[in-house]
Formats: C-alpha cells, sequence, structure tokens
C-alpha cells in the first residue's frame, strides 16, 4: 500500500497528462522511488492509477533501464560501458567497482548498499570513464577516484 | 568566427534569463510576431539550408512542409533531447549552458507549424538540463513570451518536458511518439509518416534540441546569413562537435559547418593525447562508419562526410590512436546495439548477438576466414530490419571491414588480438 499523499500526488499527476498513460513513465519512477525497485505490488498500483492492465504496466516497466523489476541495493550504479568510455578503460573502473564490491555486473553488494550495472552511453563522453550513483554523475573516474565516491555515496545514506 | 549557439555561454555556469534577453535573445520571437506570418518563418528557414542536426541531416524546413495545413484537431511538435548516441553529447553541453535558445525556438517552430502544445522528450541522466528548461519555461512564460497571447499576439503555445527512463531506442522518432504516448517504445511502421499521423495520431514534427536552437538566429538575422557562417558552398550554418577518446582536449565546440577533420583534432581538441598518431575516428556518433588517415581532409558537413564513405551523424566524434584495437572497439560498438535493440524484429533481436559472436570469437583468437564473409553477408541481412537501429549498427562494422580488413585478417591468421584487446562486458542476469 502507498501512502494517500502519494497516491493523490499520483492521481493528479495523471490528470494534468494529455491522456493518462502519458503519465506512466512518471508514474512507475515514483512509485520505484517509494518501494526502492518496482515491485509486484507497484505494478498493480500503477496500473490502477493509469487505467491501465497489469501487464500493460510489464511492458512498459521491462522496456526502460531506470525501472527495476527486482530487488536493487539502496545505491544503484550505472557505469558506462559504451565507445568513448571503452577508450578511456573503463573496463578497468568495472574491473575495480566488481572487486571493491565483490560482485559481479547486475549483483547486489553484500550489505545492500550497492547494486552495480553496466549503462549505454551517459553523455559524459568527454569526462570518461563516467557512472552514476543514484541519479549524480561522476566522471573522469579512477580507480582512487572510485574509492572516494563509494566512501562519499555510502555516507550518505548512514 | 561567429558563434551561434554557443554566443551567450558564460564559463562554469548557465546564461542567465536577462542576460539571454539582453543579448538579443527572444528578439526573433518578437520579429516573427510582429511582422511574419507562420508561411514567412517556415520559407526562411527552408531558405536557410538547415538540417537535422540529430544524426539523419533531413532539411528541417522541407520536414516542416510535410505537416498537412489543412487537417482539423491538434497538432504537435516534439523535440527529441534523447541523446543517446554514444560519443555524443552536445545537446547536454548546449542545455546545461543555455536552455532559453531552444525555448524560443521551439516557440518559433510553434508558431510556423501552429502547434498550441509541444514537448521537450529528455532522456534520463539529463536532469540537469531539465532543470535548466523548466526554469527557462517558467521565466518564458512570466515575461509573456510562452503560454497565453505570446507578446500580446493572438499566439498561444506551452511547452512540456517528458523525462524518460533510459532507452536508446526512445531517440528513434516514431519510438519517441510511443514512449510519449506511454507505449512500449517500439518503433512505428512508416507510413504513415509522423507528420501527417503521429502523436495521438495528429501531425507531428519531431527536431533535435540543436536543429531547434538555430531557429531563433535564423529568423533574427536571415538565410543568407546563417547559410554564410558555413566553410564550404554547399554547408549551411555552424555544427556542435563533441569530441571524445583519444585526443589532448575532450569537449564540446561550435564551429562552423564544413570545418576540416582534421582541423577539429589539432585545432580545438589539443591534436592528440600523449601525441600518439591518429588511427581513425568514428565522425558522428556509434552508427558512422570510421573515418582514416587519409579522410583528415575531409570537411564535416553532411554531402561532404558521406561522399568520402561516413555521416556527419550528430557531431559526436570518437578518435582512436594507433595501438587501438579497431575489431575490439567495434565489438564495442556492436555489444551496446545488440543490448539496445527493442526485440521487435528479427534482423536486429537475432543478427546483432549473433554478429557480436562473430567478432567476439575473432578478437579471442578462434576466428576464421570464412568469418569475413559472414560478417559481410549479416552487413546485407540487418539491414531488412523494421527501423534504423541495425543498420546503423552496421555502419562501424562495415567501416571495419572496407578500411581495417587486414587488421581483422592479422587477427584470425595470428589467432589472437596483435593488440592488447578490449572488449565488451556481459551482463549476469
Amino acid at each position: 500500500m502507498i501512502p494517500d499523499q502519494l497516491k493523490n500526488s499520483l492521481l493528479s499527476r495523471v490528470a494534468e497528462a494529455v491522456t493518462p498513460r502519458e503519465a506512466a513513465v512518471d508514474v512507475m519512477k515514483e512509485l520505484q522511488l517509494h518501494y526502492g525497485w518496482l515491485t509486484d505490488e507497484a505494478v498493480g498500483e500503477a496500473a490502477h492509477i493509469l487505467g491501465l492492465s497489469t501487464l500493460q504496466v510489464e511492458e512498459l516497466a521491462t522496456f526502460y533501464e531506470l525501472i527495476y523489476r527486482r530487488p536493487v541495493g539502496r545505491q544503484v550504479i550505472h557505469v558506462c560501458d559504451s565507445i568513448s568510455c571503452w577508450c578511456a578503460d573503463c573496463d578497468g573502473i568495472i574491473d575495480h567497482l566488481k572487486v571493491r564490491l565483490g560482485v559481479e555486473l547486475g549483483g547486489t553488494s553484500a550489505d545492500g548498499m550497492f547494486t552495480l550495472l553496466p549503462v549505454c552511453c551517459m553523455g559524459m563522453c568527454g569526462d570518461s570513464p563516467a557512472m552514476s550513483v543514484n541519479g549524480t554523475p561522476y566522471g573522469r573516474l579512477t580507480p582512487e577516484l572510485v574509492d572516494q565516491i563509494l566512501e562519499l555515496e555510502g555516507t550518505k545514506l548512514r | 568566427m561567429e558563434l551561434l549557439l554557443f554566443k551567450h555561454n558564460r564559463p562554469n555556469r548557465p546564461v542567465t534569463f536577462a542576460e539571454y534577453r539582453d543579448e538579443g535573445g527572444f528578439q526573433a520571437l518578437r520579429k516573427a510576431l510582429s511582422g511574419m506570418s507562420p508561411g514567412d518563418v517556415q520559407q526562411t528557414v527552408m531558405d536557410s539550408g538547415l538540417r537535422g542536426r540529430g544524426g539523419a541531416g533531413f532539411p528541417t524546413g522541407k520536414k516542416w512542409s510535410f505537416v498537412p495545413r489543412d487537417l482539423p484537431g491538434p497538432r504537435w511538435l516534439i523535440c527529441n533531447c534523447d541523446e543517446m548516441e554514444p560519443g555524443t553529447y552536445k545537446d547536454r553541453a548546449l542545455l546545461e549552458q543555455n536552455p532559453y535558445s531552444l525555448i524560443e525556438g521551439m516557440t518559433l517552430a510553434c508558431y510556423a507549424l501552429g502547434v498550441r502544445h509541444a514537448f521537450i522528450f529528455i532522456r534520463k541522466g539529463y536532469e540537469k538540463a531539465a532543470r535548466n528548461l523548466s526554469q527557462a519555461i517558467a521565466e518564458a512564460k512570466e515575461a509573456g513570451l510562452l503560454g497565453e497571447r505570446i507578446c500580446g499576439s493572438e499566439f498561444s503555445a506551452d511547452i512540456d518536458l517528458h523525462l524518460s527512463a533510459g532507452r536508446y531506442i526512445c531517440g528513434e522518432e516514431t519510438a519517441l511518439i510511443n514512449a510519449l504516448e506511454g507505449k512500449r517504445p517500439n518503433p512505428r511502421s512508416k507510413p504513415p509518416f509522423p507528420a501527417v499521423k503521429g502523436l495521438w495520431n495528429g501531425p507531428t514534427v519531431v527536431n533535435n534540441v540543436e536543429t531547434l536552437a538555430n531557429i531563433p538566429a535564423i529568423i533574427a538575422k536571415g538565410a543568407g546569413w546563417f547559410k554564410g557562417l558555413a566553410l564550404n558552398p554547399e554547408g549551411a550554418g555552424t555544427k556542435l562537435f563533441c569530441v571524445s577518446g583519444a585526443v589532448a582536449n575532450r569537449a564540446c565546440f561550435e564551429l562552423p559547418i564544413g570545418t576540416p577533420l582534421g582541423e577539429i583534432i589539432d585545432g580545438p581538441c589539443g591534436g592528440m593525447r600523449g601525441a600518439k598518431k591518429f588511427k581513425a575516428c568514428i565522425p558522428g556518433g556509434a552508427s558512422t562508419q570510421f573515418l582514416t588517415a587519409e579522410h583528415l581532409q575531409v570537411p564535416m558537413d553532411f554531402d561532404t562526410v558521406a561522399k568520402a564513405g561516413s555521416r556527419l551523424g550528430s557531431g559526436g566524434i570518437v578518435v582512436f590512436e594507433e595501438g587501438q584495437c579497431l575489431v575490439a572497439a567495434t565489438l564495442n560498438l556492436i555489444t551496446f546495439f545488440a543490448r539496445e535493440s527493442c526485440g521487435w524484429c528479427t534482423p536486429c533481436r537475432e543478427g546483432l548477438p549473433f554478429v557480436k559472436e562473430i567478432l567476439q570469437r575473432i578478437e579471442a583468437g578462434r576466428g576464421e576466414e570464412r568469418d569475413l564473409g559472414l560478417l559481410r553477408e549479416h552487413i546485407k541481412y540487418l539491414s531488412y530490419s523494421f527501423c534504423a537501429l541495425a543498420p546503423g549498427a552496421m555502419a562501424p562494422l562495415e567501416g571495419l571491414l572496407t578500411h581495417f580488413e587486414d587488421e581483422v585478417r592479422e587477427h584470425i591468421v595470428k589467432g589472437g588480438c596483435p593488440f592488447k584487446g578490449q572488449g565488451g562486458n556481459e551482463i549476469s542476469w
């Protein structure tokens, strides 16, 4: 169950839209923010709010990089592996992240803090290699800088 | 040289509304609303020779002219800010510095096209650009430059933001329209083209950020002035070139259309990093063919780059140095496309992973001579796909086989990568 306040704000977002489902991505994002990931319950709630079937929400939810249909850590790291970052040795950065977090790509660290996902071009090519942590972009990464960022982002939640 | 898109930029912060206005901003809108018909605006854009800056390079005025004038019901303008083509970050660079040119350009486009309600479709990760745009929209409304009865005229227009959740295919204009409608963003079949039947089945124009941001200067200073900005006789305007890879200074530059490739690298980019030798580049994002050292004199304009066998594309130049393995680079590019394929049609969904496997095999030293033929066949087969994603994906592969076949063969003959290899990453779930 979502709080009434959230539900009402989502309903008013839908009411503002040209057609209800135009607001679908916004609704999924807000529900995900509430639950941490887009749970089955959230899919049902989104369907109800948007006037869609759960299947129609599901086919949207599974399409987007930023919508998670399985549990993720409290912070999601998206590390870019597209061509400009590859030129700047993103593979080294990814290896460093894997070792530091003790996970493979797609995995969540044992403390539940970080999920590591590869992502396509972030538009940070001039500052490659790049990653984002819960949406905050970081560029010109080095292994040392990655360590500092993990420390900083970890403390934010403590 | 004369700047147009980066003219109002400030070091380290976005330009403010007052600064943009005091430097001649919104004069084009006032000029159009006080003395030009919508047809005049459209004709000026047509005469300017402006071509779409998102990648395809279609003449903007011509695209606008496809919208039927007499269809009843609403018509729509969508600004495509789903900048996810690897190597491309020009729209981000523009909007993080100055959101106002886009807002003014979109308002002018609404006027020219008879659009009441426009959208900006923004990719995930561009929250800073989105914040700037939100603020710019509010300021423009406050100043009577957007919303009801703009500048006291009969003309009204609104702009809304749509913040996407990340998927490359959303940049394809019909997929983008589905995304905006809240449908699964697979591409639609064309025809009907969006100009006739697009968003909510209404006539729809989809233009790139940079394209629309050019409109105010074109209206303010005229089509002839805009054409004159280019270095080559057939070109028009300036272009944002965003450079990454093996150059000393990786940044986004506004330069005249027609600036030779080598001058961009040796000039604003400060040459190659570590004084290495230039090997190749993709000139306009991931879906363009490699250009090599023999192409450094090529003027960077749509037709001239096409004549050299590639595409100007988005202006996202990714530079490779001697010693970098282009089989591995192409494998990285194909891995991207395979992951981003929306899965809608078979050639793209099945073909891209297959091509990726062949390249992985070659890079790992398990390639065979017949793989070269297989790759060539797939360049042909993937052209039968539903939209432009798969043919775009084949562009770097075709460039690899055209210019670096010896390098591919060397991998096969030596049974391994002659360079220190790097490849795509596998997701484990």
